[in-house]
């Protein structure tokens, strides 16, 4: 089950994803990042953030450094939750395993579910989070 | 599988923007190693952690709290335990496959599921680390509360 090779694992998989940072940071403008997901990128941004999520593969906490890039650039709070939430509940790896462990009634039945979840959570969030605490937690991005 | 995968992609990314501009590639392994270091502290604590979550919490712990539970008790117990734990997706569904057919409530089990996935206590310091303290509670409450509300609706729609 769970062992120390998981955890042999988890210490593999982050510098890897470092690197892809750096280079995400380097190569795309932030021009692009913001036409792409800025806050008026609409639709587009939205369904961005949803496949990027989707597509990807690991756990949760190595999309927090990828969502720290994204907001970097300037990618809109919103898409950045949409992100996560995409990347924790509907990574497509992990939902044809759920398939074929719960059953394909079971996978199609929550991943509907929380696709409103997951909207509902980016929604909630974006709107308490006051202008003043956003700016914050952009300015902090900048150092990392 | 998915380490080799990965690790393929980023030399073979690495290699292309080489050879298309080494300063900008030294750039941004430096940046890499920058972003690394300054998060190294909470990821640190986090395996730390898991550590100590994985030498509590077996799997027999986990089946004997969830799995012959019932009622709102069990649920709440499954939502505790999701949070907290931090199973790879490919543990989490085998385990609940495991556990339903040992007897654990269909509703404890989905709310265990959702959990695990949304809600991460043991993560939170590096969450905060990128999205702040209010960010970080807000998003992880409410995929708590969704969790619940999702348990429910799956209850109804496939039992």
């Amino acid at each position: 089950m769970i062992s120390v090779d998981n955890l042999k694992q988890m210490l593999l998989v982050i510098p890897p994803i470092f690197i892809l940072l750096g280079l995400l940071d380097v190569w795309v403008p932030r021009e692009t990042m913001l036409k792409l997901m800025g806050k008026d990128s609409g639709l587009i941004g939205i369904t961005i953030a949803f496949v990027l999520g989707a597509a990807s593969a690991g756990p949760l906490y190595a999309a927090f450094p990828i969502a720290g890039v994204l907001m970097k650039k300037g990618s809109r709070l919103f898409n950045v939750l949409i992100f996560i939430g995409a990347w924790s509940t509907t990574k497509i790896p992990l939902l044809l395993f759920e398939a074929s462990t719960m059953g394909w009634r079971f996978m199609f039945t929550r991943l509907i579910i929380d696709i409103f979840v997951i909207v509902l959570i980016a929604y909630i969030t974006e709107k308490i989070i006051t202008i003043r605490e956003r700016k914050m937690i952009y300015q902090n991005i900048e150092k990392l | 599988m998915y380490t080799i995968g990965l690790y393929c992609v980023v030399c073979t990314v690495l290699l292309i923007s080489y050879t298309k501009d080494k300063t900008k590639t030294m750039i941004a392994l430096k940046k890499a190693w920058k972003s690394f270091e300054n998060i190294l502290p909470q990821f640190l604590s986090i395996i730390i952690i898991i550590g100590i979550v994985l030498a509590i919490l077996s799997p027999d712990e986990i089946s004997a709290l969830i799995g012959q539970q019932s009622g709102w008790l069990g649920i709440f117990v499954a939502a505790i335990i999701g949070s907290i734990t931090l199973i790879p997706g490919f543990v989490t569904f085998p385990l609940a496959a495991a556990l339903l057919k040992s007897g654990a409530g269909f509703m404890q089990i989905v709310v265990f599921i959702s959990t695990s996935m949304m809600v991460g206590v043991v993560t939170a310091p590096v969450e905060i680390q990128y999205f702040g303290r209010k960010v970080t509670y807000i998003r992880n409450l409410l995929a708590l509360l969704f969790s619940f509300i999702v348990a429910a609706i799956i209850g109804v729609i496939l039992i």
